[in-house]
């Protein structure tokens, strides 16, 4: 069983003459401890389809299975991390309580709360940071207290919305490669949505490429590149620069396709 | 100019523009030598007897208590109601005319209601007067602060699942709070007004009622020791507050400064 199956997902917003039609029928599936990817051209539903599968939008048709159970509202093994890592974030209390917020309500002693706060605030390597205030730190660290709170939820399954859209190139290449580590480390399973193609092809195993809206999928590619991946001679392979031409030429299609 | 020595001139100022004035006021009271405009150095001598000793119990303390209970009641009922009015789009829609009128009535519109509604002039009526008219900034403040979260911030809250009573304790209120405390404030100085009022018109005691018993007969000393004292009462409160909010929502002017970079 996939650890996450997507199938004929379908979202319309509004009813009437004025219905938009974001998500027209999405299917693929992700596997246990798979690094998959999701890229589209720009305004073709890559955020609804990730909150339809994190169960914050209910879908018009279709549905989402995690583990074979239905998704209808926010599951217990699933932690999302926003592009917004400032506006996710909250501003008025440290790192470790920020990190610790989704696992007061979970039945844990004490002593396994902060353990695990500190230890994934350890793992993103920002624990002399701790008792700071987010916003005392860089674009590129406030999103990584944003990933070890997910991390300290221990969910089976990671999703990312363009998580990495807005840091510099440099913090960029740090944090894909954090979280290819991290993958690795905790063995989890991530699904990603980007709309960088290089970023796309560099960290999954698999591509899924979107259709402009109302969207379906295109192809789903797979990226047969060796692991542990490396900024530059990954990239260097003709492997590497065949593949993000070919994801590169999909998205293309879609992008000069008329609306 | 440096942080350091500007505020220094911010203290320097602070104190030499309210003393340049008294000074203004005694030298032109003491040549003009009328009833009405006593000399500053009477005022004083009145405003120690007076505030300082003789009626502090019986005057200055009730009048602190009104504020004090009704600016507290008003803060209350405000916060816990402006929470779920921002919260819903549909309580908005309903309480908003409500509150508008209600805001839109000046106070002393309002004090024959209050006696006759409360059937006092003690106590009472007077917190209950304090507390209406507090009450509304407070609550306004409220409902825009929580209306004003930032949406992905209760997204992710949602997507880990946290229970409805920590959202409101852990994120809806700390993301008001900056907003709830521009409302506090904003009543603190109604309260002092209001606390006035409703003593000059109707009362037994207070420091509104040593104002209007003064004015009535024919007492200036007395009336501008009142004065006076209802001056500072308002700004010490101001500055207690300016304090108390410097330290808790210390986060935030730290958080203001490092996005306006």
């Amino acid at each position: 069983m996939p650890a996450l199956d997507v199938n004929r997902l379908a979202k319309t917003y509004g009813s009437g003459e004025k219905t938009t039609e974001a998500l027209a029928d999405v299917s693929f599936s992700v596997d246990d401890g798979e690094f998959v990817c999701v890229v589209g051209p720009s305004g073709c539903g890559k955020t609804t389809l990730l909150k339809c599968i994190a169960g914050l939008l209910g879908p018009t048709r279709g549905e989402v299975l995690l583990r074979g159970r239905r998704v209808t509202d926010p599951p217990e093994e699933m932690a999302l991390v926003f592009q917004e890592y400032g506006r996710s974030l909250m501003p008025w209390t440290s790192v470790r309580n920020n990190v610790l917020l989704p696992l007061r309500h979970k039945k844990l002693s004490r002593n396994t709360r902060s353990e695990l706060v500190e230890q994934s605030v350890d793992s993103v390597g920002l624990t002399r940071f701790i008792d700071h205030y987010p916003w005392q730190l860089s674009g590129g660290m406030q999103q990584r207290v944003a990933i070890a709170r997910a991390l300290a939820y221990q969910p089976s399954i990671l999703l990312m919305d363009e998580p990495f859209a807005s840091v510099d190139a440099q913090t960029r290449a740090d944090l894909e490669d954090l979280l290819l580590r991290l993958h690795d480390e905790y063995a989890i399973t991530i699904l990603f949505v980007t709309h960088d193609i290089d970023e796309s092809v560099y960290l999954a195993d698999r591509v899924v490429v979107l259709t402009h809206a109302p969207t379906s999928v295109k192809e789903v590619v797979p990226v047969p590149l060796s692991r542990p991946r490396d900024q530059i001679t990954t990239k260097e392979l003709p492997d590497f620069t065949h593949l993000r031409g070919h994801v590169a030429r999909l998205v293309r299609r879609e992008q000069v396709a008329p609306v | 100019m440096n942080t350091r020595a500007y505020t220094a001139a911010k203290i320097g100022a602070e104190i030499a523009v309210p003393v340049a004035l008294l000074a203004a006021w005694q030298l032109w009271t003491a040549r003009a030598d009328s009833q009405f405009f006593p000399r500053l150095s009477t005022i004083l001598v009145e405003f120690r007897d007076l505030w300082l000793f003789s009626q502090f119990t019986s005057d200055v303390v009730p009048s602190l208590e009104r504020i004090a209970l009704g600016f507290g009641i008003a803060c209350l009922a405000g916060i816990v109601l402006g929470i779920p009015i921002g919260l819903s789009r549909w309580l908005r829609l309903w309480t908003t005319p409500h509150i508008e009128w209600w805001r839109a009535v000046p106070p002393p519109a309002l004090l024959p209601i209050s006696i006759v509604l409360l059937h006092s002039i003690e106590n009472r009526q007077k917190v209950a007067f304090i507390a209406f008219f507090c009450f509304f900034p407070v609550l306004l403040n409220t409902i825009e602060g929580v209306r004003g979260i930032d949406p992905t911030l209760i997204e992710t809250a949602r997507s880990y699942g946290i229970p409805r009573r920590e959202r409101l304790w852990r994120l809806v209120l700390p993301a008001a709070s900056p907003q709830i405390a521009a409302g506090m404030r904003n009543s603190l100085s109604l309260a002092v007004i209001t606390m006035v009022l409703a003593e000059y018109f109707q009362g037994t005691n207070g420091v509104g009622y040593v104002l209007n018993i003064s004015k009535n007969t024919y007492q200036m000393p007395p009336m501008w020791a009142a004065i006076v004292l209802i001056g500072v009462l308002g700004y010490l409160a101001n500055v207690l507050f300016l304090l108390a909010e410097r330290r808790l929502l210390a986060w935030h002017r730290g958080w203001r400064r490092a996005e306006a970079v």
